[in-house]
């Protein structure tokens, strides 16, 4: 508990109950849009809502089979991804470029464009010194609104197929897509982006602006739409920031105030829809004990990498260093340990990936809390819908456990889980270790693979394992003082968060096809209780022995080899 | 499923280039102009100015050398506190080169006069490499390097930095800090810069 302070716990238990008290109303928000309800905006979005229904030729009131939508989500963000790409390219000859930046080179675009649409926005470029203020607007902020709605989307289909009873109808994908931007994401960003602005964030379309220190010399300050961005990236667990540094900027995150806000926004819709889902399923007892299987894998986590940054560097402290104030490397001033170590394991824990402080400079086993949270899937509330969705596939598996347990075909909410529902889970769950651990072993064999490094020795094995871990997770941070942008990391990278991405998403809307088909069986006495704390630590014990038994051997010669390292004093 | 494609295929061009213009244009413009119009000093960068001339960005921290001012954090970004190249170091827990620096950082530090543990902040580059701010205790380790430099008393220097730390928002947010620039630019209010 070394240099731990009180200040620090309040504030990482405060987050937690504030994260608990945001589930219900954003939850009831989401449920109305669920079920495609009137709310309140509906005299003012309804009429664009039915604009772009015209324009696409859709019928909102006709629902598709999971098959037809998941034919419409992948042709939507196949041409997101060809825009986005395209849009990059051409930059240089394209208005708002004050910077005059030319085209983006091509494996950095090609990445940066499936980065974007998966959700995952890895960032291989310094948004400052690379990106034309149009491809930030139309391009990037574009597919943060969409990735996000895509997600919540998917995690809607999931929900209709345990609520839903002999059915094969799951619901339109252009009317939850653009419900879900209309109404929640586009009017939440609109207030947010303006109390960020209110607290030191900057909206403006010029690029930069010149100063003259007080010791007279020159200081470029980059400036631009930064406030919009940041909103929806935050909401929408994106993560892709308007600067290299991301929330560590003091323009993007000015002080700690802005940092509270910006943590508790990416929890925001993961903890309601949890809410959403027990109130569609009909019991918000089902939501709650997700919730809280979620926050006690959470504070694990975040109590972790409080107390590793907290103690700081013994090498470091051997050379004169006060231990006083923690591990301070990759950390700014105004938010300190407890703030930096709270943000890197909720960034994690949900898809977000936005960073307040640099994750490769964490000492190991404060490095080790947001790739092991990365690697569980992130379903620790998650990235919006994602985090929902991948949650369910493990509890599809819990259950099937408990089933075995007690010699008993599994059901979960009235639903036989089958024999298709166990394999669809299994492929979707199995996609992650295949990804990160076969893409992190090519890389550690292939010249071009470690040429990115920038540190040697187990860190070095840390930087790969974190590189495909984010981004086959669609999270998006990074130990970055790995440089992603070659071929090799552009190309496999790019892989990783396709896969990580879609090799998940059709799993999860096959098995909403085959629930929803089912026909409900009662609860009887037999049935297993999946509201009650035995439920929730089934849940916490299953996923931490799957990932578990997947990752330690890799993380043991990571951050855990690391770890013994640093305590000798031994430096690479 | 061909079928299913050719179907989709107006709604999500249609769609998207919708979705795009709203996203992508409106929204950020409109943002632009009313936070143009209601906060304009934070929406262009919180600028500070001494007569005509921009000194910096309250937000943004800018590199002091001169024995006479309170320095700031070592930076990582460009060639130190270059406001348009954010950067932190990215050096992990065991790199040789972070305890290179370290090791040289300790010893500058020890050639300014500061005695006992060296405050982490003064050890280590910030994540931003534009951090604004440093610890009381880095500021406070500055005060008899700058004391004579200047041919100030260290007590009013002392008193300087004790008004000038800003306090974590409800006491827990955060981590108190104390703004360099702005921290300087009182300095040099007190004692008016004498030709050095």
């Amino acid at each position: 508990m070394a240099n731990t302070t009180p200040e620090g716990w309040i504030l990482i238990g405060g987050f937690i109950v504030l994260t608990v008290a945001m589930a219900k109303p954003f939850g009831l928000w989401l449920h109305a849009i669920y079920e495609g309800r009137r709310t309140w905006l509906s005299p003012i979005v309804g009429p664009v809502e039915r604009l772009l229904y015209k324009v696409g030729g859709v019928d909102p009131a006709r629902e598709q089979g999971w098959r037809g939508y998941a034919v419409a989500l992948f042709l939507f963000n196949a041409i997101g991804i060809l825009f986005l790409y395209a849009l990059q390219r051409v930059q240089g000859v394209l208005p708002l470029n004050p910077q005059e930046f030319s085209g983006v080179a091509h494996p950095v675009a090609f990445n940066t464009a499936i980065s974007f649409v998966t959700n995952t926005n890895w960032q291989s470029y310094g948004g400052e010194t690379t990106m034309s203020h149009l491809v930030q607007m139309l391009g990037l902020t574009v597919q943060n609104f969409v990735s996000a709605a895509t997600g919540i989307a998917i995690a809607f289909v999931l929900i209709r197929g345990f609520a839903r009873r002999e059915t094969r109808e799951l619901g339109n994908f252009w009317a939850d897509l653009t419900r879900i931007t209309l109404y929640i994401l586009l009017p939440s960003c609109f207030v947010y982006a303006l109390l960020l602005v209110f607290l030191g964030v900057p909206q403006t379309l010029a690029g930069s602006v010149a100063a003259t220190t007080m010791e007279g010399a020159g200081q470029v300050i980059a400036l631009g739409p930064v406030a919009s961005q940041v909103a929806v990236k935050m909401l929408g667990t994106n993560g892709g920031g308007f600067f290299n540094v991301n929330a560590a900027h003091p323009f993007e995150n000015p002080g700690d105030l802005s940092n509270l806000v910006q943590m508790l926004s990416i929890f925001a819709l993961g903890a309601g829809l949890t809410w959403t889902f027990g109130r569609a399923v009909g019991n918000t007892k089902q939501g709650w004990a997700i919730l809280a299987a979620m926050l006690v894998l959470f504070a694990a986590g975040v109590s972790s990498a409080y107390i590793a940054e907290a103690s700081g560097n013994p090498i470091h402290h051997a050379a004169g260093v006060d231990p006083s104030g923690g591990n301070m490397e990759g950390k700014e001033t105004r938010f300190g340990p407890a703030a930096s170590a709270l943000f890197a394991t909720v960034t994690t824990a949900a898809s977000c990936g936005a960073v307040n402080s640099m994750h490769d400079s964490f000492t190991p086993v404060g490095g080790l809390i947001p790739l092991f949270n990365i690697q569980l899937g992130e379903i620790i509330v998650g990235g919006v819908g994602a985090g929902l969705y991948g949650f369910l596939l493990f509890a599809i598996l819990a259950i099937f456990v408990a089933g075995l347990m007690v010699g008993r075909t599994p059901e979960y909410l009235g639903k036989k889980i089958e024999a298709r529902e166990i394999k669809l889970a299994v492929l979707a769950i199995a996609i992650l270790p295949l990804s990160i651990l076969g893409f992190t072993a090519l890389a550690s064999v292939m010249l071009q693979g470690l040429e990115g490094l920038q540190d040697s020795g187990p860190h070095g094995m840390s930087e790969m394992l974190y590189a495909y871990s984010s981004g086959t997770g669609n999270n998006g941070s990074a130990f970055a003082g790995l440089t992603a942008s070659n071929d090799f990391w552009g190309l496999t990278l790019g892989i990783a968060m396709f896969l990580g991405r879609f090799f998940v998403i059709f799993p999860a809307l096959a098995i909403a096809g085959s629930l929803a088909a089912k026909k409900p069986i009662p609860a009887g006495a037999g049935s297993f209780p999946t509201t009650g704390p035995l439920w929730v630590g089934l849940l916490v014990g299953l996923i931490l022995i799957v990932g578990g038994l997947t990752f330690l051997p890799s993380l043991a010669l990571g951050p855990g080899a690391e770890q013994l390292a640093m305590l000798r004093g031994q430096t690479f | 499923m061909s079928n299913d494609i050719k179907g989709a295929l107006r709604p999500a061009i249609g769609i998207f280039v919708l979705l795009a213009l709203i996203t992508g244009l409106i929204y950020p413009l409109a943002i632009t102009a009313i936070a143009q119009a209601v906060f304009p000093h934070q929406a262009n960068g919180s600028l500070v100015r001494e007569g005509d001339i921009i000194v910096g960005s309250e937000l943004v921290g800018q590199g002091f050398v001169s024995p006479r001012y309170f320095h700031p954090r070592p930076s990582a970004a460009g060639d130190g506190y270059d406001a348009s190249a954010s950067s932190g170091s990215n050096l992990g827990p065991t790199s040789a080169d972070l305890e290179a620096a370290v090791v040289e950082r300790v010893a500058a530090a020890r050639a300014d006069g500061v005695t006992g543990p060296v405050p982490a902040h003064m050890a280590t580059a910030s994540g931003s490499g534009l951090d604004p701010d440093i610890s009381p205790a880095m500021a406070m380790a500055q005060v008899d390097r700058i004391a004579s430099a200047r041919g100030m008393p260290p007590q009013a220097l002392r008193q300087l930095v004790e008004r000038s730390i800003d306090h974590p928002t409800l006491g827990v947010l955060g981590e108190s800090h104390v703004n360099v620039l702005r921290l300087n630019r009182q300095l040099d209010r007190m004692a008016p810069q004498s030709r050095p």
